[in-house]
């Protein structure tokens, strides 16, 4: 399905795309350690990994189109725009969270960057950016929503009630799966009557495609395609991203459903990071010193989202009873 | 961490104390040396200065209960610190209780030492484990709390009006704010008092252990409504008012002779008795003395214009004390035809509340029974009442100091020394005797 | 002022808002063409043409989501269900993501929407199609619960909620949308949080709403001709309640009956119930009585349904009850 023309992006993007996966990757490692070290509570889902998919995506589009998602959702919260230290300081249930520390690690916010949030009831974010779809065209705007959502989230009922209106109507939603072949600790195929995801689209006549999630300038080249044709013609699109989280379902999940040789096979041939770093290198746009400084550099900004975080105080008790309505 | 505060000792043979009242609630702030709590001993009500300054966090044995010395009271403390709470007194019914559970809370506590003796003010602290098994304080059997609907309990707090005194129509004997209103207006099926402050004795008194039951030994007769009033007036009455006793003895001759002549060519059911010509006097004297013609009411006497001669009547399951209204206004006559139909009407049950309220002195009349001399129980909120006995042909020594056999009948009058001294009482009773011995005078 | 029926005046206030705002459209299943299930929606098609009055496919979830996912970035949705019991399929939206965006993006999103509808017992329509909601919904922070008797409080109490910045949900009922009754020509609105003394009286207050206010009004004048008198109180909006023109009437009346379809345990009326013995307790002369539903789903035969029912017989016996009147 992914189109194989020659990639147009050039050096410049192309290592920004680089640094911003180091970053996703180093910042989510931070995170893990920091719940290790009982900074913060709760769950704590990882996007290790999936950085190719959240950076080739966010490359695609303007500041302007919005995106929401589910539970494992700071890394593209961090791509919108949100600083990582408001992340991490909401992780951390901190003052200056993005959300003041009322959203915490699955709900975060920025009205500011247009990222609608991340949503912890499976699926339940689709209507929402169906409905945000339905805005766009109300208004007669060309901006598009992307609605990210997990593999299992396609067998949530809400789901298939919106995918069918946003076809319906003509909607601009991206739908993407990020397909990590896990739903927690479910092997899809156990639980999906088809064998890839992207059919779903097939029951509302909507279109469809797939996409390798693992290779970042692939996702970025196939979802500009998308995101153009879509500010023109407004019709949804359904796209099977294939990825694969390193981590757990979160961070208490020992794993013990796939095989150890699974994951290590992806952190060697199809990590993203090393993709993209192989390719830099091979087209001469980059050496091997100046990969390892700009994950250096990337460390150094996940540390200072950290300390940003720490040093952040705690919000006033008091404030727990704002926000419950509008005044 | 909180200091517990026991029952002091403050009388030589005080062995246990209760707790008239609170005079801080949980939550005040109590100075060192402050009265906080009124301890009634077995002598006296007195205030209570505190041994320590705090918070008083929590009160263990509330107002009206009674415990055993070196019992727990109440905890004093740091603003806003929990009160472990310590196991609570035992109130004193259910300290006489010999079950397990009873009796672990006062092995937790300290027991009743030297220290507590010469030290009687010094709280302990305690520092007893919060026991599920620990009775509440305040639990006390159902059945004798009062059952009042919150509205009734604030009426009856803003009129002063007793509560206990007020039988409840509601579910459960509930008193509902209708009763208390029915109260104020001065009549319910059952009686009412004006509130007086003393009824914590008998709500503090011991519940009768339950003696075990022989069948056959005894017959248990069901108190009734008018039963239970008569019992809680009467000891209300009793505790209250402080009652002395007058005691005269009337030479009857001229009132028989007064009351032959009223009664020549009557009809037999319009004749006048002894008693309707003892109300007629009585009302005469009262508007003559009206300092015996009153109320005590907490903060003021009062005393009333009119002669309202309240006239105890037996009936089977009890006593009923029908009023002639305005007596002092009315004849012989009138007195007898009204007696006679509120009489009747009170043996047949058909009497209205308000004919038996609204009394301002009771005369109670057993000489038709035989008795000779006797005392009352003042009726509240009257403040006297007058026992009359049996007229009996006695030897006297009369006016010219020659023996002779007279008509003689003795009369004791039970005042309210809250309202009545000796000497007013005297005063009143002599105008009464004159009266009496000389009917004409009442006339004059 | 004109006398016109509770879904004519309805419909008016929808109108009238969508005309004072452009932001403002309706949604829901059959509201356009067919000129809604009951009527209310009658005429707004021709009127605002279907870019703002939009017939939505059988899937509450997904076009409540919808509104919700619209009122995050501005527009102020009008989401009819046909009735609440079909919106009970929207819950997940409207209890995880309606209710909590406010909160949990720490005051970044308002939730300008509306979710209306028929709700309660109509006629003989079985246990699906014939419960009263208001004891669910008024216990979730967050939402906003609207309830209406009349006409006039339908029209002023709906263009009130579609102004509100909150999500609200708004009850009505079948059996009232013919009910007739005086609304006057020129706008008013009627406050939300704000309760209504239906009918003053000095002995008891009966506490009703809805449907069952008229019940109320009902036995308030049999006893009357008993020379009790009655005063109904109608608190309108359920969330949040407005407590002290409750405490204001028992101070007065001293004896309360509440009046609701819901069933009794932890409902509307044992909420009402709490908070006066909480702060009136001194005022009372009877525990509060509560006339509820009885603990069974709706039967269909229509004897059992009315005994069902809070009816005549039982509102007076309980007024009587908290009357201490034998009888």
């Amino acid at each position: 399905m992914t189109t194989k023309k020659k990639s147009a992006v050039d050096r410049d993007v192309l290592i920004g795309m680089y640094k911003q996966m180091c970053l996703f990757r180093r910042f989510e490692e931070r995170v893990g350690l920091a719940y290790t070290k009982q900074k913060f509570s709760g769950f704590c889902h990882l996007h290790i990994g999936q950085e190719g998919l959240a950076v080739g995506v966010q490359s695609a589009l303007r500041d302007s189109d919005y995106m929401i998602s589910g539970y494992r959702s700071h890394t593209q919260a961090i791509g919108k725009g949100i600083a990582p230290g408001a992340v991490m300081a909401e992780l951390f249930g901190k003052v200056d969270g993005c959300c003041r520390g009322k959203g915490g690690s699955m709900h975060m916010f920025s009205n500011e960057h247009n990222f609608l949030g991340g949503h912890g009831i499976v699926g339940g974010q689709a209507p929402l950016a169906v409905g945000v779809g339905f805005a766009i065209r109300y208004r007669n705007q060309d901006n598009v929503i992307v609605c990210y959502m997990g593999d299992a989230a396609t067998n949530q009922g809400q789901v298939f009630e919106v995918m069918n209106m946003a076809a319906t109507w003509d909607l601009p939603v991206l739908f993407i799966v990020e397909n990590n072949r896990y739903g927690m600790g479910t092997d899809i195929t156990r639980t999906t009557s088809v064998d890839h995801l992207w059919k779903r689209a097939l029951a509302f006549d909507m279109g469809h495609s797939d996409v390798d999630g693992m290779n970042v300038l692939t996702v970025h080249e196939h979802v500009t395609e998308l995101v153009e044709k879509m500010r023109k013609d407004k019709k949804p699109h359904l796209l099977e991203a294939l990825t694969y989280r390193y981590r757990g379902h979160s961070v208490s999940d020992p794993g013990t459903y796939r095989a150890k040789e699974e994951v290590e096979d992806y952190q060697k041939n199809r990590d993203p990071i090393l993709g993209l770093g192989r390719q830099l290198v091979d087209k001469k746009w980059a050496t091997e010193e100046e990969l390892k400084a700009w994950d250096n550099e990337a460390k150094e900004k996940a540390k200072e989202a950290e300390a940003f975080a720490d040093a952040s105080p705690q919000p006033a008790l008091e404030e727990l009873w704002d926000h419950v309505l509008v005044p | 961490m909180a200091e517990v505060i026991e029952m002091p000792k403050l009388s030589d043979t005080m062995e246990e104390g209760g707790i008239a009242s609170w005079l801080k609630k949980e939550g005040d702030f109590i100075e060192e040396g402050e009265a906080f709590v009124e301890i009634e001993t077995d002598k006296a009500t007195m205030e209570y200065n505190s041994p320590v300054e705090g918070y008083l966090l929590k009160i263990l044995v509330p107002a009206g209960k009674s415990c055993p010395l070196n019992t727990p009271i109440c905890m004093v403390g740091e603003k806003g610190e929990k009160a472990d709470v310590a196991p609570a007194a035992p109130a004193k019914a259910e300290a006489k209780a010999s079950t397990p559970e009873a009796a672990a809370p006062a092995a937790t506590a300290p027991a009743p030492d030297k220290k507590a003796e010469t030290e009687p003010a010094k709280a302990a602290t305690v520092t007893a484990p919060k026991s599920p098994a620990s009775p509440s304080a305040e639990a006390s059997s159902s059945t004798d709390r009062l059952r009042a609907s919150p509205l009734a309990k604030k009426v009856a707090e803003d009129k002063h009006i007793d509560l206990r005194q007020v039988s409840g129509s509601g579910p459960g004997g509930r008193v509902i704010v209708r009763d208390v209103e029915q109260a104020l207006a001065g009549g319910t099926s059952t009686g009412v008092a004006k509130a007086s402050p003393a009824l914590s004795a008998s709500a503090a008194a011991p519940a009768a252990p339950k003696a075990p039951a022989a069948v056959g030994d005894f017959e248990d007769v069901p108190v009734n409504m008018m039963r239970k009033t008569i019992a809680k007036r009467l000891l209300a009455a009793k505790n209250d008012a402080p009652h002395f006793y007058l005691v005269r003895s009337v030479n009857m001759k001229n009132l028989s002779a007064w009351r032959t002549r009223l009664n020549e060519n009557a009809d037999k059911d319009k004749r006048v008795s002894v008693n309707d010509l003892l109300v007629l006097a009585v009302s005469r004297a009262l508007i003559k003395h009206p300092e015996v013609n009153a109320s005590w009411q907490g903060e003021y006497i009062r005393r009333f214009k009119a002669a309202h001669v309240a006239v105890a009547v037996a009936i089977p399951d009890g006593l009923i004390t029908p009023v002639v209204r305005n007596a002092h206004a009315l004849g012989a006559r009138e007195i007898a035809a009204q007696t006679k139909d509120l009489i009747g009407r009170t043996k047949a049950g058909k009497i209205a509340p308000e004919e038996y309220q609204g009394g301002t002195f009771s005369i109670s009349n057993l000489g038709m029974m035989g008795i000779e001399h006797f005392t009352a129980i003042i009726n509240p909120p009257q403040a006297a009442i007058l026992a009359v006995g049996a007229t009996i042909k006695t030897p006297w020594v009369g006016s010219t100091g020659e023996l002779e056999v007279q008509e003689r009948m003795t009369m004791t009058m039970s005042c309210d020394h809250r309202v009545i001294d000796g000497a007013v009482g005297a005063t009143f009773l002599e105008t009464l005797v004159s009266f009496l011995e000389d009917p004409m005078a009442i006339l004059s | 002022m004109a006398i016109i029926t509770f879904r004519e005046a309805l419909g008016q206030a929808i109108s009238e808002e969508m005309t004072r705002d452009a932001n403002v459209f309706l949604m829901g299943e059959e509201v356009g063409l067919y000129n809604g299930a009951y009527k209310v929606s009658k005429g707004l098609l021709d009127q605002f043409g279907a870019k703002r009055v939009w017939d939505a496919p059988i899937s509450e979830a997904g076009f409540a989501g919808l509104g919700i996912g619209a009122a995050m970035v501005g527009l102020r949705p009008i989401i009819e269900f046909m009735t609440w019991n079909f919106g009970i399929q929207a819950f997940d939206q409207i209890v995880n993501h309606a209710a909590k965006m406010l909160y949990m993006s720490g005051g970044q999103f308002n939730m300008p929407i509306v979710f209306r509808g028929p709700n309660g017992a109509a006629h003989m329509l079985g246990a699906q199609h014939s419960q009263a909601y208001e004891s669910m919904i008024t216990n979730i922070p967050g939402l906003k619960v609207v309830t209406c008797s009349t006409p006039y409080d339908g029209k002023g109490l709906l263009k009130s909620a579609i102004r509100d910045n909150n999500p609200v949900l708004f009850l009505e009922s079948e059996m009232m949308y013919g009910m007739k009754g005086e609304v006057p020509e020129e706008e008013y609105l009627i406050p939300l949080g704000k309760g209504d003394i239906k009918r003053e009286g000095t002995d008891v207050t009966f506490i009703a709403w809805n449907k069952a206010l008229h019940k109320a009004t009902e036995a308030a004048e049999a006893l009357a001709k008993e020379g009790i008198s009655v005063e109904v109180l109608d608190p309108r909006t359920l969330q949040p309640l407005d407590e002290e023109l409750i405490f204001a009437s028992v101070r007065k009346t001293h004896r309360v009956v509440i009046i609701e379809e819901s069933w009794s345990f932890g409902s509307v009326g044992s909420q009402i119930s709490d908070r006066i013995h909480k702060e009136c307790f001194d005022e009372l002369d009877a525990p509060v009585s509560r006339v509820t539903n009885e603990f069974v789903p709706m039967p269909y035969n229509e004897a059992q349904e009315e005994r069902v029912l809070p009816n005549l017989d039982r509102i007076i016996a309980a007024a009587k009850e908290v009357l201490y009147i034998k009888g």
